[in-house]
């Protein structure tokens, strides 16, 4: 059996982690490129939301690679990401891609299915075992987390434009290559190389929070390295939601303590958005929320093109940015998006938020 | 006083008006709809609303623009849950947010229907609950409920005898049963939400043009929910959104009935459950290869032309098709 399982930003570092440490074989898919999303539109249904189109593109090269079965996350709605591996698994065949699919999510009929999926992943390895392998994926997603919001605290601080994510590179790598056990020795070499940059600690820069659809947040590819390019532009960008949280919060039912949960942002959307509408739309409207409430200078919201839940969302946001006078930008990505475009959205909002700023302090 | 409750004549209202309408009545509110779908009302919703948003829902806001100055309050549920284990579209879920920040209008009247666990229970305390916000008695409340219920039974069996929503919906709160309706010879299966089906003015009247054409039209309202069902188990796996079982399961089981000659469905853009279900239907339709399928995706952008050369070159393979039929036939 050769696993693979689609790209979300650095989830493949987690997974391959996880799979590798329970002995299975794994082949990752090549990283999401412009030809993973030419194979997506070609073949995924014309108003499929963009996550669907790459995850298809992404199947697509993994075959190629030699995978015979993919791994997949599901639910049970109202988002279409619950449907996405029957429809995808359709798809595929149909093209002569036989793909064995592993989807993960709570079983239709009874535990016992569920447990024979990751059964067929694991193996002969005990429960033990297994749980072990897990907790050394999500520790390297937790510390992959930690690189990310330091860079993101050092991009615009830094001397040498660049620098920060050079540094960032090299971290990512030495925990990528972190076997079990040497895991605190790997991020400790990781921090050592964000520390190296240069900085100017006391430089004024403008925050922004990025707050929106988690596939869109999570995948450079998709978003066109949007927190690079916020920071390239003076701005330090805070994110709503993080690969780890998003795990500890829908795979382990927020059972890991100590890690940030979506629930206080539901709770501060609820004057928003009366009731949870699938996705993270209500998480998107209260991590808005939060942000004008911490006084940060603005906010941009992430969706596919199409998205549901971020669509209410969106039209909601325009009450919490009037009630809490914190400027919001909704950024809608698909496969048209050009580059072009988006820098130019950017620096002018980026602008209007220094000048603001500017304002207030003078 | 008692206040004046406009219902929008969009979305929701093609399932559920006469059960609404019968429960407002039986309350002693005076109901008001808002006229069918026109030039100005289509206007007036796409420049309410942001342009992400699909079709239905922008009609939806020019329905109440339409009602915003006639009304004390606007009735518009918001359907979480239609069925056990089952939800509606995430839109429909933040209706009432999303038109509440975005447009100016009256109060909502905006009960939250969820039957994701339980099936009745949560139907009477809304019910209750609304009669208590508009003055109602409780023993009031309990009789227009129950007639709201059985009224809801009868429209859906008189849809599923082959009658359109605003045919069945004036009979039934008339309170004159319609009798079967002979079922045409041959018919073209128009699929999808009923608020793009049965509204005229944004799926340029498709049914009155089949039926200049000599062909019946049947829906998917017309198949019984228990043969919706039974149909959609042919599915992968069980499908999360209640309108797109009756969607998938009403395509599936026209796909194996003789009467129908071809089978049309109609998308909005945009709609985050018909690019799944569209995708599901086209598929299973190319399997069975029995007769044409025609995917129609409307936007306000629809132009006319564009849209009858495609039907007219469907129904011209329909038509031929079922000549040869008879040709091999005899």
């Amino acid at each position: 059996m050769r696993v693979s399982f689609p790209h979300m930003g650095n989830l493949w570092i987690s997974v391959k982690a996880m799979l590798d440490s329970l002995g299975a074989e794994v082949v990752c898919a090549p990283p999401t490129s412009q030809r993973t999303l030419s194979l997506g539109v070609r073949y995924a249904p014309e108003g499929a939301c963009l996550p669907l189109k790459l995850n298809v593109g992404n199947f697509i090269e993994a075959a190629e690679a030699g995978a015979d079965t993919v791994i997949m996350a599901g639910g049970c709605g109202p988002c279409r990401f619950g449907y996405y591996a029957q429809v995808e698994q359709a798809i595929l065949d149909d093209l002569g891609y036989h793909l064995r699919f592993l989807v993960l999510e709570p079983p239709e009929k009874h535990a016992r299915e569920l447990v024979a999926r990751i059964r067929s992943i694991t193996g002969t390895k005990s429960w033990w075992q297994v749980l072990g392998s897990v907790r050394h994926g999500f520790g390297l997603a937790r510390c992959l987390d930690a690189l990310e919001i330091r860079a993101q605290w050092l991009r615009p601080r830094e001397i040498q434009p660049g620098s920060t994510d050079r540094a960032l590179a090299g971290a990512e790598k030495e925990i990528a290559t972190a076997r079990p056990g040497e895991v605190s020795q790997a991020f400790r070499r990781a921090q050592a190389h964000l520390e190296t940059v240069e900085r100017e600690v006391d430089r004024p820069v403008v925050r922004v929070g990025v707050v929106g659809e988690i596939f869109t947040l999570l995948e450079p590819f998709v978003n066109l390295d949007l927190m690079q390019r916020l920071g390239r532009l003076g701005v330090e960008a805070t994110r709503s939601v993080y690969l780890s949280e998003w795990i500890n919060e829908h795979l382990f039912m927020g059972f890991y303590p100590g890690i940030r949960s979506a629930r206080s942002a539901r709770q501060a959307s609820r004057p928003y958005l009366g009731h949870f509408v699938g996705g993270h739309g209500q998480e998107t409207v209260g991590a808005s929320v939060l942000y004008g409430e911490q006084k940060v200078d603005g906010v941009i919201q992430l969706l596919p093109f199409t998205c549901m839940p971020e669509i209410v969302a969106q039209h909601v946001l325009s009450a919490v940015s009037r009630d809490k006078g914190i400027p919001v930008m909704t950024l809608v990505l698909d496969e048209q998006t050009g580059e072009a475009g988006l820098t130019t959205r950017l620096e002018a909002f980026v602008d209007m938020l220094r000048g603001q700023k500017g304002g207030i302090c003078a | 006083m008692k206040p004046v409750v406009g219902i929008p004549r969009a979305l929701l209202y093609y399932q559920y008006y006469p059960l609404w309408r019968t429960f407002l009545d039986g309350l002693g509110v005076a109901v008001v709809v808002s006229p069918p779908t026109g030039r100005a009302i289509l206007q007036d919703g796409l420049a309410a609303l942001g342009t992400d948003v699909c079709l239905p829902v922008k009609v939806a806001a020019g329905h109440l623009m339409a009602l915003r100055d006639k009304v004390d309050l606007i009735f518009l549920p918001r359907l979480v849950s239609a069925a056990k284990r089952e939800y509606a579209c995430p839109k429909l879920m933040g209706l009432p947010d999303l038109v509440r920040h975005s447009l100016d209008l009256p109060p909502l009247l905006a009960p939250v229907i969820d039957r994701y666990r339980h099936d009745n229970w949560p139907l009477l305390r809304v019910a209750l609950a609304l009669g208590h916000r508009l003055g109602a008695s409780v023993p009031t409340v309990v009789r227009a409920y129950r007639r709201a219920l059985a009224c809801h039974r009868q429209y859906v069996q008189t849809m599923e005898a082959g009658y359109f929503p605003d045919e069945a919906g004036e009979a039934v709160c008339a309170g004159k049963p319609l009798d079967k309706r002979a079922p045409a010879e041959a018919v073209v299966a128009v699929i999808g939400h009923p608020y793009t089906v049965y509204d005229r003015e944004i799926n340029l009247n498709l049914a009155g043009r089949l039926s200049r054409m000599g062909l019946g039209v049947c829906t998917a309202e017309q198949v019984p929910e228990a043969t919706v069902r039974r149909a959609a188990t042919a599915l992968p796996k069980h499908l999360f959104w209640t309108a797109g079982q009756q969607v998938v399961g009403a395509a599936f089981h026209y796909l194996t009935e003789n009467r129908v000659a071809g089978m049309i469905s109609v998308m909005s853009f945009g709609c985050g459950p018909d690019s799944m279900t569209g995708e599901l239907i086209a598929r299973q339709a190319r399997q069975s290869g029995r007769i044409p399928h025609l995917t129609l995706t409307l936007d306000e952008h629809a132009a006319e032309t564009g849209v009858l050369t495609r039907l007219e070159a469907f129904l011209d393979m329909v038509l031929s098709r079922r000549e040869g039929d008879i040709a091999t036939c005899g």
